[in-house]
């Protein structure tokens, strides 16, 4: 079954150098997906094939059952919002906004109503006469979103919208994306590199890595069952212990002279030597029930809602996340602590 | 013995700032004067000569004199067309060649730069020669006429004008960003003739008037290849009144001089921001 976009077998090479390779996807209408992933791991690329900006050098791209493999970006009808905003400079915001609309030929009356509507879904109609450099860059990105949205586009396409602005612009401006993806029922492609915003965005985020799909998913699976050893490592704060396996079977293992367990599935045999991981947020400094190790803090850092806590254990160190609160007794470095986290929340990998 | 109850005068540590800024700001005004100075002296004794027409007195006889000959505005006019068409000649070249080389081949400005700058290389006089030589003879025979040599003169001062227009265009494309503006345009729709009508051209405003200003000085002066192509333009008539006149000459160039700063403003305010694209 294909989907409203559907990529099957894209391939990208420039002069002999694989992009992009065997990339795969069905996203639904009205679906928000992210490709995720680090700088040249092809998401940007896969996102310029979808738009048209370059061709694939195998496979086929559809959009609403139409082979559009090989259209020209101009006759697709998708809109694109890019990092540099990408407003005319030229233009006023009411003119950016309406540009679309003029090269399509839509008639005056229905074209400034069109553009006093977006104005007003960007909550910015007081701003129609003025010129993109007379606006923040918030403001920017907000003209470049209505402006892609004017042509009511089968598919909206964001380059890494936010990279450019502030913190807080960002942290508004992301939710002013979902709220107007959500309103608009469009199906929207996200490329970011920024495992948060895909995260807080998307329906289902599609991690890349040197041109490949490491794993397609909702924002809770990928980060609470990566697959790959990358999605693990590259979305979140993830700890590594090596550990060697005792009883595949029950889940037992081995770190140094403590045995600790783990619910998850363990491939390997006996005595293999393998990976335990865990997330920070999962490892606390009390000793609980199950898996306590001894250990010392080597450094702990205050990032405001959270307190992260370093500690070196046998044949390793792990991280342990403590949520602040105004009582909590923050760990002093040198000194010996416990800590422990549950079987459940550890996996194995090779 | 009487003790002063006046304080003492404090320096500020702003005060202790502000001495370096202000000895900069003196330099700066400094060089801005002296450059000013070493283009208005000129002009005002080249102004001042022009008025001496009359014996004993300061007036405007040699402007009456130069105004009433009746080849001066045929060969102003003359020069001024072929000045606009070689600007838009040589911005239709121009224009397109560098953004497709910014958008699309950057590996091969170097070779369009070396392309450009050839006529600082090849003398003038060597240019008509060779451009005598292909055109003055069948099958190519545009030296024939008045008007067709006219069409291989403006082409030459469009070819004059390539390495200041490529320069000024080059700079105003690498201060936009080209691709992503090319882009979002396509990506609404637009194909390429709307998105250099709509978006380069009008970006490329002030870039556009700088190589244009340029053209328009080179072509209004232009002497050697419109002397060898028998054409009556400002330049020939301009040589000819100096080697004839004595006052004439100083009152034709603070005539040219504000006639070429009037055309370059009209062409400012025309393309002024604001106007559609």
């Amino acid at each position: 079954m294909t989907g409203f976009l559907s990529l099957q077998g894209v391939r990208k090479e420039f002069n002999g150098v694989v992009a992009v390779e065997s990339f795969d996807l069905e996203v639904e209408p009205g679906e928000f997906v992210s490709f995720l992933g680090p700088s040249g791991c092809g998401k940007t690329t896969t996102l310029r094939m979808v738009a048209g900006f370059e061709s694939p050098t195998s496979g086929t791209i559809r959009l609403a059952g139409e082979d559009v493999t090989y259209a020209k970006a101009n006759e697709r009808n998708i809109g694109m919002v890019f990092q540099s905003y990408a407003l005319f400079p030229n233009m006023t915001v009411s003119e950016n906004i309406g540009f679309g609309l003029r090269v399509r030929k839509e008639e005056g009356a229905a074209r400034g109503e069109r553009v006093a509507e977006l104005l007003d879904l960007i909550h910015m109609p007081d701003k129609a006469k003025s010129y993109p450099n007379q606006l923040s860059g918030g403001q920017q990105q907000r003209v470049a979103l209505a402006r892609a949205l004017a042509i009511r586009p089968q598919l909206l396409l964001l380059d890494e919208p936010l990279s450019a602005l502030d913190a807080k612009i960002r942290d508004d401006l992301r939710a002013e994306i979902r709220r107007i993806q959500r309103q608009l029922s469009i199906t929207t492609i996200y490329v970011t590199h920024d495992q948060e915003e895909a995260l807080a965005l998307s329906d289902r985020i599609v991690v890349m890595s040197k041109g490949q799909m490491e794993q397609v998913g909702e924002p809770f699976e990928i980060y609470n069952n990566p697959t790959t050893g990358f999605v693990a490592s590259f979305v979140g704060q993830l700890n590594r212990l090596p550990v060697t396996v005792v009883d595949p079977a029950l889940g037992r293992l081995r770190v140094g002279r403590s045995e600790i367990r783990t619910t998850s599935l363990i491939e390997s045999p006996a005595g293999a030597e393998v990976s335990l991981m865990m997330r920070p947020e999962e490892v606390t400094l009390d000793a609980e029930e199950e898996n306590v190790l001894e250990g010392t803090v080597e450094s702990v850092t205050f990032l405001g809602s959270i307190v992260r806590v370093q500690v070196g254990v046998e044949g390793g160190r792990l991280t342990a996340d403590l949520f602040n609160e105004r009582l909590l007794e923050l760990p002093v470095a040198g000194e010996a602590t416990q800590l422990s986290f549950p079987s459940h929340a550890c996996w194995v990998m090779v | 013995m009487t003790i002063s109850t006046t304080p003492l005068p404090v320096t500020t540590e702003s005060e202790v700032a502000q001495a370096p800024r202000e000895r900069s700001r003196f330099w700066a005004w400094l060089i801005l004067l002296l450059g000013a100075l070493y283009f208005v002296i000129p002009l005002g004794a080249t102004f001042y000569w022009s008025l001496r027409a009359e014996k004993d007195v300061l007036g405007f006889e040699a402007y009456r004199r130069l105004f009433a000959d009746p080849n001066f505005w045929p060969t102003f006019l003359e020069s001024l067309v072929n000045a606009v068409f070689a600007i838009i000649l040589s911005l239709l070249i121009i224009v397109p060649t560098a953004y497709w080389v910014t958008l699309k081949l950057p590996k091969l400005r170097p070779v369009v730069e070396f392309i450009t700058l050839l006529p600082f290389v090849i003398p003038a006089v060597v240019l008509v020669f060779g451009l005598i030589r292909l055109y003055g003879r069948p099958p190519l025979l545009l030296t024939a006429t008045y008007g067709s040599s006219r069409v291989i003169l403006v082409c030459a001062y469009a070819a004059l004008s390539f390495p200041y227009m490529f320069r000024s265009v080059d700079n105003g494309l690498r201060a936009m960003d080209v691709r992503s503006l090319t882009e979002a345009a396509q990506s609404l729709g637009a194909g390429w003739p709307t998105i250099m009508r709509k978006v380069i051209f009008p970006n490329l405003r002030v870039a556009l008037l700088s190589g244009a200003l340029l053209t328009f000085a080179i072509v209004i002066g232009e002497l050697t290849i419109a002397l060898f192509m028998a054409q009556q333009t400002f330049g020939p008539y301009m040589a000819n009144l100096t080697r004839s006149k004595v006052y004439e000459p100083s009152a034709m160039a603070v005539v040219a001089f504000a006639l070429t700063w009037a055309a370059m403003g009209t062409i400012a305010l025309i393309t002024r921001p604001g106007k559609r694209g």
